[in-house]
């Protein structure tokens, strides 16, 4: 390694951890919500340098994880129409449907496209007017205002050829789903910093006082994650809850406001399935009435079959924090990234895949002894 | 899918029938076009934080390249290469 930039300082490593051993009295369980962070901890042997009483919990923060089954044989039924192009960010093609993916598909004929941007397919559904376009809009807040982007452009330029499948999840619901949650027992969130970009710090306030946690705002990078760590634990070690944010390089208290204005002209909050959780109220986006002609959903007919899950893959416990990728049976035998049996085996910020991918990283590879 | 990518602004245009405002952005090398309609205040060279092609926020250049750095090492630039 070259160079070592200031995120991955090993120096300012060892210096976090050092004070977290020392400040840490008792056993703590934190989760992360985002997958990038999941990633980053797991990639960079995080877990295994931190004091053992730091118990990190990996959250439902992924959506691709979290899409429900029902959308994707929806897709993988679009995309086998004659008359539709179904494009997709590439993370969403090998994750299994009920019979298939939308790789599988592609290999039978289907048109499948990974894009880039959802604007990329507006500019395709205006260059292929004999074709019905449709992007599989899936993501967090981070990933709604460019998906409501492109159905407002598509609209302003007047295409009837294009619409979205629309897969949109809200982190704080998520966040109450899991304090709501008996099994699980999380005393502090680590909240996710490009989320917090777009929507801003004050969706947050009210979980802080609602269920007396402690919520961080916090970035991706190794030293952003060990420094929102400390920051929580300094706070659960003198009995605070506040929500602090350790990513202030680019989270504003009011996010983005012109996004939050681009996402609220286009979608509207509902109640959203989450695949391995089930239904949270209010925890998704859907298109407004008067975008209603391109909301995939109303616009084609689709027939759907049986939806089935694995009855190995225990996802919604993995999900919810509840198991780690480990103590699945399948983990590393019958489920890899090559042939994955659940969702979180198949994004790169899915908790399976990032402890399979890294599980040979041991605490002697790790960034601190670099 | 989730990560957002720092990238400077080269220059700004309106490809798309006009309807947006859009920018030639460098990451680190890697030129890609991307969305400015949600940084109105964003001009040629400022370094924006870009998410699935659509600019989210303008970054300090110094912060910009430090995530490069790291996005270097962790192998996630490959990801716009395709
Ligand atoms: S290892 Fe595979 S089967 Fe087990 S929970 Fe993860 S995705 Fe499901």
């Amino acid at each position: 390694m070259k160079y070592l930039s200031e995120y991955r300082d090993p120096h300012m490593v060892k210096e976090y951890i050092e004070e977290l051993n020392q400040i840490v009295t008792r056993q703590w369980k934190i989760m992360e919500v985002c997958g990038g962070q999941t990633h980053s901890l797991v990639r960079n042997g995080l877990l295994e340098m931190m004091p053992s009483q730091i118990e990190m919990i990996h959250g439902p923060g992924c959506p691709v994880c979290v899409t429900p089954l029902g959308l994707i044989d929806k897709a993988i039924y679009l995309a086998e129409q004659d008359n539709v192009i179904l494009c997709s960010f590439g993370d969403m093609l090998r994750v299994p449907g009920s019979e298939k993916s939308l790789l599988q598909a592609k290999a039978e004929g289907a048109e499948v496209r990974i894009l880039y941007s959802p604007l990329e397919a507006v500019k395709l559904a205006k260059e292929t007017p004999e074709k019905e376009i449709v992007f599989f809009a899936v993501g967090f807040e981070t990933t709604a205002p460019a998906n409501a982007l492109s159905v407002i452009h598509a609209d302003r330029l007047g295409l009837k050829n294009y619409s979205i499948l629309t897969a949109h999840v809200l982190v704080p619901p998520a966040i109450e789903a899991v304090m709501q949650d008996e099994e699980s027992h999380i005393q502090g969130f680590l909240a996710a910093g490009h989320v917090c970009t777009i929507m801003g710090m004050q969706e947050y306030y009210p979980l802080v006082d609602k269920y007396k946690i402690p919520i961080v705002v916090t970035g991706f990078e190794p030293v952003d994650l060990l420094q929102g760590i400390l920051m929580l634990v300094r706070q659960l070690e003198t009995g605070r809850t506040e929500l602090e944010n350790q990513y202030s390089r680019v989270v504003r208290e009011n996010g983005n406001p012109k996004a939050i204005e681009t996402i609220l002209q286009a979608f509207e909050i509902t109640d959203r399935e989450w695949r391995g959780i089930g239904t949270i109220p209010e925890s998704g986006y859907q298109l407004r009435e008067n975008y209603a002609s391109y909301d995939a959903n109303r616009k084609f007919d689709i027939q759907q079959g049986e939806v089935s899950e694995s009855e190995i893959c225990i996802a919604g416990e993995i999900l919810k924090g509840i198991k780690k990728p480990k103590a699945c049976s399948a983990f590393g035998k019958e489920c890899t990234p090559e042939h994955p049996l659940g969702a979180p085996m198949v994004s790169s910020e899915g908790a399976c895949a990032a402890y399979y991918h890294f599980s040979a990283i041991t605490s002697s590879e790790s960034i601190a002894s670099k | 899918m989730c990560l957002a990518i720092p990238g400077q602004i080269k220059s700004i245009e309106s490809p798309i029938g006009d309807v947006s405002r859009m920018a030639k952005v460098s990451f680190d090398g890697i030129l890609k076009e991307a969305s400015l309609e949600l940084v109105p205040e964003a001009k040629e060279g400022d370094f924006v934080l870009v998410h699935v092609g659509i600019a989210i926020s303008v970054v300090d250049k110094d912060e910009a390249q430090k995530t490069f750095d790291y996005l270097k090492q962790i192998g996630e630039l490959d990801d716009l290469q395709h």
